[in-house]
Order: structure tokens, then C-alpha cells, then sequence
């Protein structure tokens, strides 16, 4: 069954109405929040651990657990004073394949500033940065503006919402850094550095932005905390699989009749997301070659496997892949999938930050080994060299870029191996031609 | 990583650029920013000003502005930090012009997403009209770069083009946007179908329908 209109977070996601706050609160945001706020850190916390809710950036950790780490008695700073907690939106969304947060951003701000206080409450925190990435310009024009229409309603700022509660909200932009994306590098960055991961522990919630407890949640998590509230756990939780629960938005790209965005029940199997939304695969199901499921860090899927699967964390794990952030990147048989995957390992080149050896070296590394996989220039020893170096990168490096390279080389040897050997022997074929 | 080079620190560079101040406008905008951050962590501020200086530049040069070295000191003084902390920032983050640069920036996405839907033809769109990866053309109007993933995937493939977006591109529908630009216009930005709003499935609505004509509140539904 269809998810309905009615349980759409996101009404508003194709942005056909205006993203102002008049508009947004005909539509259901900001009403009451006072409400949602009295009932208590406690209550809220507890009800998004219920909802299931895990979160929407990529990991899917519990989101209600997360909010629940941050210290209820505030942590003393050397002169005997507590440290504010802050709250870090992550909205550096730059994942080849999302553009799921920039729709809520420049069509639904409000839904998210308000996120902002109801989780920024529950977690204590003084003040919430959206960081929203540099090359979204037109989306941050829309959210300074939507903030300052809810600071001048007074729904932020001193009493937020009259609720006694003061929680300012500031939006940061970023200058473009794919890694920004991860949550120290994050902290870093907002403090005007280097977007340069840190080693964890300590951990944000023990000491993240100025050392202070800092909890960092994806964009659309944050977003959809204020319906879930005012709906009820048990109605967020009624979609989805256990342990997968809720709606989701899913971003089609590439080979597709309709590329688009769509808000759907979690666990939704790709077939009937690409059939109902976005009019098939190019060419028909046989003409599909193979799916990325959750943006270009998870390792792609061949068509045989992908068809059937359910949509959300556990279906895409169990054939070797990962929702991510649902950004979904379907290719046809005209795809050259080598090149697809090299040009996935040019980004994670492009991208690294340069702080450890095994990804500032293996990704270029890998890519020119991709590249000439790509025209055949290789030996078929070399594609075992390849997969050994993915394991040497993966697991090796303070954040998860170092993997997120290793894993699209990964699912391309295990699912494509003939294709690469062929692309050797075809071109070990035409020089031994050549010499004849 | 980027293989990005900054402009070199010579005498016409500081003679240019070393008595750079804000704007008056700029100024009351710089304070404002800094005042986003708590006491005592005006560094954080370092990104916007890094921004705002370049749109000054840009300004007084009708270009997309840049940041030479002397600019960067500017900041570095103004909020009190070490030169060299401003100069990693400027050179880390790809939005920062570390060297002169054009009238417009055209940057064409050409990551997986967008070339499965034809980022490949985008791009050789611009070298026909003479563009160049990484250069800007002689009359100082364009400057070409092909960008990582600019999370437009669902209306690709897309260009950027100074602080707009083009999307749903064909090489006709590029060529229609760049020759606006050369005349002066101001072409429409987001997506180029003209059957298609934003990112809903074109010609074919799927969901949300009642929102297309009216704001439609669906909670008495519920």
C-alpha cells in the first residue's frame, strides 16, 4: 500500500506553496510548540526512542537514544562554571546521489527550525548551528530568512514559543567540503578551522563544538521530530519493518523515467518505489544493469538482487549494501559501470582531507588503478591488488571517508569481476593482434 | 585532494590589495556575523568573513571575486588569529577563489548522478563555446570548472553559474542559459523542463497532488 498524502511529513517537498511561516503554519508547523515543549526533556526523548526513529543521515543510529547521551547535569568548564550544550544540524548535505535536505531547506524550513528547538530542548542544548553546505547559496538565503521570521513571531530566541524556554538558532555555511559531513570535521569547521575529522572518543555529547557538549543530527532527523510528537510514536512506527521504522525521503536518480524525490513508508521494495514513482527503469526492468542504493558510498547492487529488496537499513544489508541516505542511483545497461565506479573514487579523491596517509594516498591510489581498469590497461593480478588495497584504506583512517572509498571498488569487484577481466583480456587481445 | 595553487605574494599584489577594508555595509555585516558566535570564538567567524570579502571583491572588480593574500591578513587582523590559520582555511575549502577569476563561474557537476544523465554532453557544451577545465577565457567572462556532486541529483545533470542553479540541462538548454548570461539577462533559474516545477516526478504526479494548486493543510485527515 501506498504511503498516503495524509502521512506525508513533507508536504510541501515539491515546493508548489510558499516555504514562509504564514503559509508553513497553515500547513501544520509551529502549532504549539509551547505544548510539545511542557511535556518534558524526559517525554520527548522518550517518545523518538519509541517512534523507532533512526537517523537520516547515513549511520542510522537511534536518533532518540543519541539526544539521551547528552549530559542532563552540564559539565563544569576549569573556572567552576557549566558549559552550554550546543545542538549541530547537519545539512553539509554533498553525498553524490542526496538531495533530500535541500528540499526541506528551501521548501519546509520552518518544519526544520522547529525540529531545532523541540530536540534542542530534549537535549538541553543553548543554541543549535545549522551548517548547511557552501554551494546550497539560494537554501541559505531561505533559511536566514524563514529564522528571522520565527524570531521576529518569537517563536525563537528568548521564551521560544512562550515556552520559558531561551534557544537561539544560527545557520553556518559552508565553503565546500565534501568531509564537513562528518560530524567532528563538522565541529572543526565551525570553529574556523580545517574541515579535519577528530579521533573520537571524546565523543560530541562528552566534548564537541568549544569543548562543550555538542550533539550533531542530520537535517530530515531533526525535521520530522516535531510531527512524530504531535502523531504519536506508535503512528510513525506503524510504517516500516521492525527495526526500520517510519517514513523516509527517497532521491531517485540517474536511469530512470522520472527522477525525483519522493517521501515513502520505510521498507517500501525498489521495485515499487521505481515503478509507482518514478514510471520504471529507462528502457524496462531487463534493460536495469545495477542499483547504488544509498548514495556512492555503499557498495552498488547488481539487478538481479536489487528488484525484490526492501528499502531500508536491514533489506540493503542483507545483499551487501546500505540505505545511507537513501539516495538512490539506478544505472541501465548503457552504463559503463567501471567508469561510474572510477568516477565515484575521482569524488573520494578529490574529497579527502589529507590528515591520514592510508586515504590521502589511496584514494588517488585507487582511482588511477580504476582508471586504467576502466580502459583495460591492467593486469588481472592488479584487480586482486585492488581489492587488497580497498582493505588496507577501510577501517584504517580516523573517519569513514577512507571506507566509503573502499566500498564502491569493493561491490564493483565482487558484483562485475567478469567485466573487468574481460576489459584486460579484450585489450591484451587487440595489442597481441597488433603485433601479428 | 584539490590541486589548487594560490596566487603568489609579490609587490603589485600588496600594492592592489593591501589597504583592502570592508565596505560600510560590510562592515556592519562583518560585525553581525562575528556576534553569531559565543564570546572569545570569534574564529568561528573566519568562513563568512573569508565569503564576504570575496563577494566585496567581486564586487569592486565585476567578477566572482577572490581572496589574494593581503585580503586574507585583513581578516586574519580583524578577528585577532594567525595569518597562516586563515590562509589553510581559504586554501582547504574549494569555494574560495585562491586566484583571479571570471565574470561568471560555470560549474558543471559532473560526478556519477549527473553524468548518467549526461553531464558528458554539458561539459563539451562549454569547451564549444571555448571554455577550458580550470581557465578562465580572455575577455575575463567565463571561468569553467567541472565540481564534485553539487546534491542536485534528482534534476540532473545541472550547471552552477555564480549563485544560481540550472537543472535538467540539455546541451540546447545550457547554451539557452549561457547565451542569457552573455546578453545581460537574467535566465530563470532551477530546472530548465519547462513541464517540470522542481524535483516532482515530471508530467506524472505521484503524490501531494492537492498541494499543487492550493495549501492544503492535510491534518483534518488525519
Amino acid at each position: 500500500m501506498a504511503l498516503a498524502d495524509k502521512d506525508r511529513i513533507f508536504t510541501n517537498v515539491y515546493g508548489f506553496q510558499p516555504w514562509n511561516l504564514k503559509e508553513a503554519q497553515a500547513r501544520g508547523a509551529w502549532d504549539d510548540t509551547k505544548a510539545l515543549i511542557a511535556r518534558g526533556r524526559d517525554a520527548i526523548i522518550d517518545e523518538m526512542k519509541a517512534s523507532g526513529l533512526r537517523g537520516r543521515g547515513g549511520a542510522g543510529f537511534p536518533t532518540g537514544m543519541k539526544w539521551s547521551f547528552m549530559p542532563k547535569q552540564p559539565p563544569l568548564d576549569q573556572a567552576g562554571n557549566p558549559k552550554p550544550s550546543f545542538l549541530v544540524i547537519n545539512a553539509d548535505e554533498s553525498e553524490p546521489g542526496s538531495c533530500k535536505d535541500r528540499e526541506i531547506m528551501r521548501h519546509d524550513p520552518h518544519l526544520l527550525l522547529e525540529g531545532a528547538l523541540v530536540a534542542g530542548f530534549a537535549m538541553g542544548a543553548r543554541a543549535a548551528y545549522i551548517y548547511i553546505r557552501g554551494e546550497y547559496i539560494r537554501e541559505a538565503e531561505t533559511l536566514f530568512a524563514a529564522r528571522d521570521e520565527a524570531y521576529a513571531a518569537g517563536l525563537l530566541g528568548k521564551n521560544a514559543s512562550g515556552s520559558g524556554y531561551d534557544f537561539d538558532v544560527f545557520v553556518h555555511r559552508g565553503a565546500g567540503a565534501y568531509i564537513c559531513g562528518e560530524e567532528t570535521a563538522m565541529i572543526e569547521s565551525l570553529e574556523g578551522k580545517k574541515g579535519q575529522p577528530r579521533l573520537k572518543p571524546p565523543f560530541p555529547a562528552g566534548a564537541g563544538l568549544y569543548g562543550c557538549p555538542t550533539t550533531v543530527n542530520n537535517v530530515e532527523s531533526i525535521a520530522v521530530a516535531p510531527t512524530i510528537l504531535r502523531r504519536g510514536a506508535a503512528w510513525f512506527s506503524s510504517f516500516g519493518r521492525e527495526n526500520n521504522k517510519g517514513t523516509k525521503l527517497f532521491q531517485i536518480s540517474g536511469h530512470v523515467n522520472r527522477p525525483c524525490v519522493v517521501e515513502e513508508e520505510m521498507s517500501i521494495p525498489f521495485s515499487e518505489l521505481i515503478e509507482r514513482h518514478c514510471g520504471g527503469i529507462r528502457g524496462g526492468r531487463d534493460n536495469l544493469l545495477a542499483v547504488i542504493p544509498g548514495g556512492s558510498s555503499v557498495p552498488l547492487v547488481p539487478a538481479s538482487q536489487i528488484w525484490d529488496a526492501p528499502m531500508d537499513f536491514d533489506g540493503l544489508k542483507a545483499v551487501g549494501s546500505g540505505l545511507g541516505t537513501a539516495a538512490v542511483i539506478v544505472m541501465d545497461k548503457s552504463t559503463d559501470i567501471v567508469r561510474a565506479i572510477s568516477r565515484i573514487s575521482y569524488f573520494y579523491k578529490h574529497e579527502s582531507c589529507g590528515q591520514c596517509t592510508p586515504c590521502r594516498e589511496g584514494t588517488g591510489w585507487m582511482w588511477r588503478m580504476m582508471e586504467r581498469l576502466r580502459t583495460g590497461d591492467a593486469a588481472i593480478e592488479e584487480i586482486d591488488m585492488l581489492q587488497q588495497v580497498t582493505k588496507q584504506v577501510e577501517g584504517h583512517t580516523i573517519c569513514a571517508l577512507g571506507d566509503a572509498a573502499a566500498w564502491p571498488i569493493q561491490g564493483l569487484i565482487k558484483h562485475f569481476r567478469p567485466e573487468l577481466e574481460r576489459r584486460i583480456e579484450e585489450r591484451l587481445g587487440g595489442i597481441a593482434v597488433a603485433a601479428e | 585532494m584539490a590541486d589548487r595553487y594560490i596566487e603568489p605574494d609579490t609587490p603589485e599584489l600588496r600594492a592592489r590589495w593591501g589597504n583592502f577594508a570592508w565596505t560600510e555595509a560590510n562592515a556592519a555585516k562583518a560585525k553581525e556575523i562575528v556576534a553569531r558566535y559565543p564570546e572569545g570564538r570569534q574564529r568561528s567567524a573566519v568562513m563568512p568573513l573569508l565569503d564576504l570579502a570575496q563577494r566585496q571583491i567581486g564586487a569592486e572588480l565585476n567578477t566572482q571575486g577572490w581572496l589574494p593574500i593581503p585580503v586574507m591578513e585583513y581578516v586574519a587582523t580583524y578577528l585577532d588569529m594567525p595569518v597562516i590559520r586563515v590562509v589553510e582555511v581559504a586554501t582547504f575549502y574549494t569555494m574560495y577563489n585562491i586566484a583571479p577569476i571570471g565574470r561568471f563561474h560555470v560549474q558543471v557537476c559532473g560526478t556519477t548522478p549527473c553524468m548518467l544523465r549526461g553531464s558528458d554532453d554539458i561539459i563539451a557544451t562549454c569547451k564549444a563555446r571555448g571554455m577550458k577545465k580550470g581557465h578562465t577565457t580572455a575577455d575575463g567572462m567565463w571561468s569553467f570548472t567541472e565540481v564534485e556532486c553539487m546534491g542536485n541529483c534528482a534534476s540532473a545533470p545541472m550547471v552552477q553559474i555564480n549563485d544560481d542553479n540550472y537543472e535538467d540541462l540539455t546541451p540546447e538548454r545550457m547554451n539557452a542559459v549561457l547565451d542569457a548570461l552573455a546578453r545581460g539577462e537574467t535566465p530563470k533559474a532551477g530546472t530548465q523542463d519547462p513541464a517540470r516545477h522542481t524535483v516532482e516526478p515530471v508530467g506524472e504526479p505521484t503524490n501531494l497532488v492537492a498541494m499543487m494548486t492550493q495549501n492544503h493543510d492535510y491534518r483534518s485527515e488525519w
